[in-house]
């Protein structure tokens, strides 16, 4: 292994508590946390350092599992397991809570918004996937006599219910109208809208336990997914066999077993680079860099760099920076935030 | 620091029953096993067989236990919960819940689960 990972910094965002996820805003800039102090934290860089610019502490009555950006960067979804999402509207290094998504039966899980921006998926411990529409005012400043009224509706348009157990993230295609879900039941299942209603167009079975994150290749032909068994499995779309149909089927091309110790709770592909990372419950965060070979139905990772103990605890989140290639960020149960530098040497 | 562990485990009491765990010879022993995972980190892997063959009160008995040595060991580790081969017909089902750590983190994020628990695993002189 030529390449490696150092630390760039290290912190405690959510104290006493787990941090459950961190994201990067669209530009690259800003990071939102969130954890089991119920609290989302927005942090900026200072320097060589990151500072707490914002606390959301009064939005959720319970954990807050997950935090999405909106493709604009000015709405922060927040994910609960009060069973409520919250969308937050960004004014300068504040945050007003727009609207609270209901429906959900009890712990959500994810949230996800569209490449678009006017769709966003949400899942649940109830098993099902819901997709809302909205519509958010897509400009970057706005003075307070402009403000749109029809800018907090959001309805929800479609509940699948194509996973039998727990579902516990939503990813989108990055540039396909096209969704991903998996599950403690064990699959990924994909969606596709068909005259208006969402539908599941393809079930991926292959792992055999919880499947807890999914990342979509940067050109979106393939899908990542990691689970419990400690594998993480690559998937490409490929043609169904027997002539046509409207479902897509999608095959395991790749698996990667016997690198994580212990469950794998969240999977990155990094859209500069084309680097695979992944956070683990043995405390390491470990970089993949697919092989060069000739079959593309047939791709090879190797274990490009590893970070034993990243964390003294669990890593629950890993995530790449859109617009800086090799900058990481992952998050603990210690409560910990670290940013990393990834350096291949090829 | 063994001793420590199983004094831990043994002071859990059992939902239904006054008794604690180590009372009733649900939790011995010879079911808990310590593997060295790094230096000064251990995987704790617990078997425990529940005196009653009902699925919601061994659920509870897991979720104790994951709470209870989780807060309670000195030491840096890893823990994996099962309910004995054979004692249990949904086993698996259960095995699956009680080691899935945002399911027992949202578990205990319902108040009435949560006093549930809180009161099984208080040591009696607490």
């Amino acid at each position: 292994m030529n390449d490696t990972v150092a630390l760039l910094q290290k912190f405690n965002a959510h104290p006493d508590s787990r941090c459950w996820y961190v994201a990067w805003n669209p530009k690259g800039t800003l990071l939102a946390s969130c954890g089991g102090d119920r609290a989302i934290r927005i942090w900026g860089r200072e320097g060589d350092s990151w500072e707490c610019k914002t606390l959301l502490q009064d939005g959720h009555q319970r954990t807050v599992r997950k935090v999405a950006w909106s493709p604009c960067g000015n709405y922060l979804a927040s994910a609960s397991f009060d069973a409520t999402t919250c969308i937050w509207k960004k004014k300068n290094d504040d945050f007003e809570c727009l609207t609270v998504l209901e429906g959900h039966e009890n712990e959500v899980k994810c949230v996800a918004w569209a490449p678009s921006g006017n769709l966003l998926a949400t899942c649940s411990r109830d098993k099902s996937v819901w997709i809302w529409e909205g519509y958010l005012s897509q400009s970057l400043s706005f003075s307070v006599d402009e403000e749109n009224e029809n800018e907090n509706e959001y309805e929800c348009v479609s509940v699948v219910n194509s996973h039998t157990q727990d579902v516990k993230h939503v990813v989108w295609h990055p540039t396909q109208e096209l969704l991903a879900s998996c599950s403690y039941d064990n699959n990924v299942c994909v969606y596709k809208e068909e005259d208006d209603d969402w539908e599941c167009r393809a079930t991926l079975e292959g792992h055999t336990s919880t499947v807890w994150g999914l990342t979509f290749d940067p050109s979106g032909q393939r899908l990542a997914s990691c689970s419990d068994d400690c594998t993480v499995k690559i998937w490409k779309e490929c043609q169904p066999e027997g002539g046509q149909g409207t479902d897509t089927a999608w095959k395991c091309v790749c698996t990667l077993s016997g690198f994580h110790g212990r469950t794998v709770y969240d999977i990155a592909w990094c859209p500069l680079t084309g680097a695979l990372a992944t956070a683990c419950g043995d405390d390491g965060v470990r970089v993949f860099k697919e092989d060069e070979t000739a079959d593309p139905d047939q791709p090879a990772f190797s274990l490009s760099a590893h970070v034993p103990k990243a964390h003294t605890q669990d890593v629950n989140c890993i995530a790449w920076n859109p617009k800086e290639a090799g900058l990481l960020v992952s998050c603990s149960d210690n409560g910990e935030i670290a940013v990393w530098n990834y350096q291949s040497g090829v | 620091s063994d001793q420590r562990r199983d004094h831990v485990i043994r002071t859990i009491r059992d939902p239904e029953k006054p008794n604690t765990l180590e009372e009733l010879d649900v939790v011995s022993e010879e079911c808990v096993e310590v593997q060295e995972l790094g230096e000064d980190e251990y995987l704790i892997i617990i078997k425990f067989s529940p005196t009653v063959p009902h699925c919601s009160l061994a659920t509870l008995i897991g979720l104790c236990l994951q709470v209870k040595l989780q807060r309670c060991l000195p030491f840096k580790h890893k823990l994996d919960i099962f309910i004995s081969e054979g004692t249990h017909s949904t086993e698996e089902d259960i095995n699956k819940q009680i080691n899935d750590k945002e399911r027992v983190a949202a578990a205990m994020e319902n108040p009435n689960l949560r006093d549930i628990v809180e009161q099984c695993v208080t040591e009696p002189d607490d």
